[in-house]
């Protein structure tokens, strides 16, 4: 299942929060898309998937937005 | 040599034993890493609009990352934890505070504006400052401070309040949020914060 979280115009910690909170609703192998502007989420986002046992599957530039897309461990 | 092995009468074996012991100590260790649950104690200390953000920032932060945290709030500290909040903030006796206009032509909210300190002991300043900051978080995408507060609730980060200075500032306890879990002092902090991987003061 494929969900996705707008985290865009929040700021630090608010993406991180949310995408907690996403993920909890989630099954482990599922994918969420988060989208967010605070430049801080690129490597907030991975230390975060680092320590929780999530992947990091991909995160881009898209415009004036980042898109990461997590596979729940 | 001081290896178990090596004391062993015959000599013999001390490599095996060795290599094998170090194989054990780097599994169980591995496994205690697994295992282990990260922890966090804060002390918050401050009770000024800026200041309240670092222990509600790190302690929802780290509940998010699995961690079991704990906030112990003691003097001034203990005003986060009212019903009611009424955080301040003001650039008087705090010269790093930029002071920026949350609102008006795009030149001019990125000058800084320069305040003469006796101006700012003015009625009304303080009040003003606080309402421009507030206005700017809200347009930055910051968090209120209420939200994380209720985001660290929900999350199971304890909240811990110090006895001593209800009783020092003569405070009422129905003041405060029914989510503290416990009314201590600093004999009781100490142990959960010797067991705690990160400590900080704030």
């Amino acid at each position: 299942m494929n969900h996705t979280l707008d985290a865009r115009n929040l700021n630090c910690p608010l993406p991180i929060l949310r995408t907690r909170k996403a993920l909890n609703e989630l099954a482990s192998g599922d994918r969420l898309t988060v989208l967010a502007t605070d430049p801080a989420t690129a490597k907030d986002i991975d230390s975060f998937c680092r320590q929780t046992g999530n992947t990091l599957v991909d995160s881009k530039q898209l415009g004036d937005h980042h898109s990461f897309v997590i596979r729940k461990g | 040599m001081n290896t178990i092995a090596s004391l062993s009468p015959t000599g013999t074996g001390t490599t095996d034993l060795d290599a094998w012991f170090d194989q054990r100590f780097e599994q169980k260790m591995a496994e205690r890493d697994a295992s282990h649950v990260p922890s966090m104690t804060l002390i918050a200390t401050k009770g000024t609009l800026d200041m309240a953000y670092p222990p509600f920032i790190l302690a929802s932060t780290a509940a998010a990352l699995g961690w079991e945290v704990s906030v112990f709030f003691t003097f001034y500290g203990l005003s986060l934890l009212k019903k009611k909040l009424d955080l301040q903030v003001t650039p008087m006796g705090n010269p790093a505070m930029p002071m920026k206009l949350p609102f008006g032509p795009e030149w001019l909210q990125h000058q800084e504006i320069h305040i003469p300190t006796l101006l700012m002991s003015t009625p009304g300043f303080q009040a003003a400052a606080t309402g421009l900051m507030k206005k700017t978080m809200r347009s930055k995408g910051v968090a209120d401070i209420e939200e994380l507060r209720s985001l660290c609730v929900e999350a199971d980060v304890k909240l811990v309040a110090c006895q001593m200075t209800v009783d020092l500032f003569g405070m009422d306890k129905d003041e405060f949020i029914p989510e503290i879990a416990d009314w201590v002092g600093a004999a009781s902090f100490l142990p959960s914060a010797q067991k705690a991987d990160v400590n900080l003061f704030i």
